[in-house]
């Protein structure tokens, strides 16, 4: 998809006057947060499996090169077939010339982050294709034309009204007096329409959440059961997956799915958790008669061994945007690209380039609560700290930033004159504000005052409290 | 000329900053994969097996599937038909081609149509053996294959499963060990579908829906199979 992310400020803005999308993201606050924290609470063993889960990926990662040609292997021998993927343009290229060779027209689809990364979508309807996104999610957004605006609640940004209004709007087959104002008749209503594209489709397209090499399977986990009858019902199932997405065996893909839905929806384990090996077998009375895996690099090889690697670890659980204020406040579609929230903010400037992306990573209030969460142990914020880094090595931070840096940098090298100058302006600021506690208009941070107060100081810096406390302690 | 496979290959030894993996390195990677070891196994897992098929029916009813306990298989065929009477469904059954379902007595439930096969796309309620029970979360293991048809899980509004006592474990990791003395290692079924409770979805506004796409309901006949069960005297 056309990135937006270089307006991440606007798009900021435009989403926190936006009425509709804050009282959607109203259920995000809380929803996520509290199943996560139940799940957690009923499995004492979650935090260690999360160190195991990281440990995990980090041996797959430093073997990758090995893992992925046995997971090749497998899939062969068992009757599949592996395309490798250098960039989305040669995955998209592989999945159009599968489409065309066996002659296919209807297409149904299965949640996935990669297509949406690579633009597939697109590509299949300008040649001609019919799309039917099967997710009840991705169904509503596909009407709408939007992106996704969460990695797995892909609607969340939007009202049952407003589904409501998008159903009644497209469904004209249906009789328009019907009552659509329910969740359940919504439900009910994309169950029935999308029965009929399940049933008439000639390829199934879903992502991946693992690869498994010791057997040469693709894993998806669901709750509708969307996915599955798109990768069952068809003629060709096509699997898009990222190369990162391998684990050994099924032993270690066990563990990890453990903190997996726990992290996610605060589930014990999603509905449906599927492996798929290969296409239909002899003896099987269903299932497609041809299996694809598109294996998509997409400039993921570069961040092993860097600084960002890490990142790989990610299993997409979006744990640390439910969990973000600055996700909570603007929503997905204002970070501009696929991935939103803080692991957007680090993998969109790896994968778009951080001219383009450099807003995401300074996207936080380096809160931690992403990486406190994080199944896989990712450090988030450390991460989006390099690339803020690699921003200013590169001059594309502002230049009124650099100077404020450059007029801190020249105090925080003087400690005297630092202690001197913070100590002046902390008694000074308290004392102007004492009587109302607090200022709501302040010179220089007009961008702080704009939008909330700014509590006036007790008259001490922390250090010089510090330094007395340390003091007070010292004599006792 | 370079292929995909090598510029990919090649991409990822230069970050790893190394060749292809030394022979020792090789020899290890190939003893984790040929001798897969558990990691951490949670406590609720490793319960004896009575205690396992009480979490079993515990997990079950948590994720608003049914169940049903039998003492005897021959008592399925009548729990079936009261099962369908009390939701209101019609008395008619896609039945998995297994011999352990088909040779069940049908005659003490003589209501009921019973007709084996695919999932056809009319139809209201399938009947599935499953290859284990997984007590941890009340997972439904199923290894599909002439006798567990993949349709059956997803394509019909209600799933009726009869779940054999003996065929439930703590584990996922047990179940995997018996999925390989079954098929030998580093072979699996075509599919594997775990299945923990009905068809659900979130996406509107976050309120849980059960049947979005795939069954509404899970029902599960829970049987007892061991020996010295008291039915079997």
């Amino acid at each position: 998809m056309q990135s937006t992310s270089h307006a991440f400020k606007d798009n900021a803005r435009a989403a926190l006057a936006n009425q509709t999308l804050q009282k959607a993201m109203r259920h995000v606050k809380t929803g996520f947060i509290d199943k996560r924290a139940k799940a957690r609470a009923k499995l004492p063993e979650f935090d260690d499996l999360r160190d195991v889960a990281r440990d995990i990926k980090n041996h797959t990662l430093a073997n990758l090169d090995f893992y992925l040609e046995r997971y090749e292997e497998k899939v062969i021998a068992s009757g599949g077939q592996v395309h490798w993927a250098p960039t989305a343009e040669d995955a998209v290229k592989a999945v159009l010339d599968i489409c065309k060779r066996v002659d296919a027209r209807v297409v149904t689809k299965g949640k996935s982050m990669i297509s949406e990364e690579i633009a597939l979508n697109q590509a299949m309807e300008q040649a001609g294709l019919d799309v039917v996104e099967t997710d009840l999610g991705e169904y509503i957004i596909q009407l709408r034309k939007e992106p996704p605006s969460h990695i797995i609640a892909p609607a969340v940004h939007l009202t049952k009204d407003q589904v409501e209004a998008d159903f009644r709007h497209h469904h004209r087959e249906l009789p328009p007096e019907r009552s659509l104002s329910e969740p359940v008749q919504l439900v009910a209503e994309a169950r029935q329409m999308l029965r009929r594209r399940f049933l008439e489709a000639d390829v199934g397209i879903t992502g991946a959440n693992f690869l498994v090499a010791e057997t040469g399977t693709s894993i998806i986990v669901t709750n509708e059961g969307n996915g599955d009858l798109t990768q069952t019902l068809p003629r060709v199932h096509i699997v898009v997956a990222s190369l990162e997405k391998v684990v050994p065996n099924l032993e270690d893909v066990s563990t990890i799915l453990r903190v997996l839905a726990r992290s996610a929806t605060g589930q014990e384990f999603s509905s449906y958790t599927t492996f798929s090996t290969g296409p239909r077998r002899a003896e099987d009375p269903d299932g497609p008669e041809e299996y694809h895996v598109i294996l998509l690099d997409n400039g993921r090889s570069n961040m092993l061994g860097g600084e960002f690697q890490d990142m790989l670890r990610c299993i997409r659980c979006g744990a640390c945007m439910n969990h973000c204020p600055v996700y909570h406040a603007v929503g997905g579609h204002a970070y501009g690209w696929v991935y939103p929230g803080p692991m957007g903010a680090v993998l969109t400037p790896n994968l778009i380039g951080v001219d383009e992306a450099g807003h995401l990573p300074n996207a936080s209030t380096f809160c931690g609560r992403c990486e406190s969460v994080c199944p896989m142990r990712i450090p988030l914020p450390k991460m989006m700290r390099h690339w803020r880094e690699r921003e200013f090595e590169r001059h594309l931070t502002p230049a009124t930033v650099r100077a404020g840096l450059g007029l801190w940098a020249f105090f925080a090298r003087r400690p005297k004159l630092y202690h001197f100058a913070t100590g002046l302006q902390a008694r000074l600021l308290g004392r102007v504000g004492r009587a109302a506690g607090r200022f709501d208009a302040l010179p220089f941070a007009r961008g702080w005052t704009k939008h909330r107060d700014f509590p006036a100081p007790e008259g001490k810096t922390f250090q010089q409290l510090w330094a007395e406390r340390r003091k007070a302690e010292g004599r006792r | 000329m370079t292929t995909a496979k090598q510029q990919i290959l090649a991409s990822l030894r230069r970050s790893l900053r190394r060749a292809e993996p030394s022979a020792e390195t090789r020899a290890e990677l190939e003893q984790r994969l040929a001798a897969p070891q558990a990691h951490l196994i949670p406590q609720r897992a490793q319960l004896p097996h009575a205690g396992q098929l009480d979490l079993m029916e515990a997990m079950l009813q948590e994720l608003k599937a049914t169940v049903v306990r039998l003492p005897d298989e021959g008592e399925v065929p009548q729990a079936i038909a009261d099962y369908l009477k009390n939701e209101n469904l019609p008395p008619k059954l896609r039945l998995a081609p297994r011999d352990d379902l088909r040779r069940l007595p049908w005659d003490r439930a003589p209501l009921l149509e019973v007709e084996e096969g695919i999932a056809e796309a009319d139809d209201a309620t399938s009947l599935t053996g499953c290859f284990a029970g997984i007590a941890e979360t009340g997972t439904l293991m199923m290894a599909s294959g002439p006798e567990a048809p993949i349709t059956l899980n997803f394509l019909p509004e209600n799933h009726i499963v009869v779940l054999r006592a003996s065929q439930v474990t703590g584990s996922y990791e047990d179940a995997w060990q018996r999925l390989r003395a079954a098929l030998g290692n580093g072979t699996m079924p075509r599919a594997v579908n775990m299945i923990t409770g009905p068809s659900r979805t979130g996406d509107i506004e976050q309120t849980i829906l059960l049947g979005a796409h795939g069954p509404r309901r899970l029902h599960v006949l829970l049987v007892d199979d061991r020996p010295g069960a008291p039915s079997q005297d």
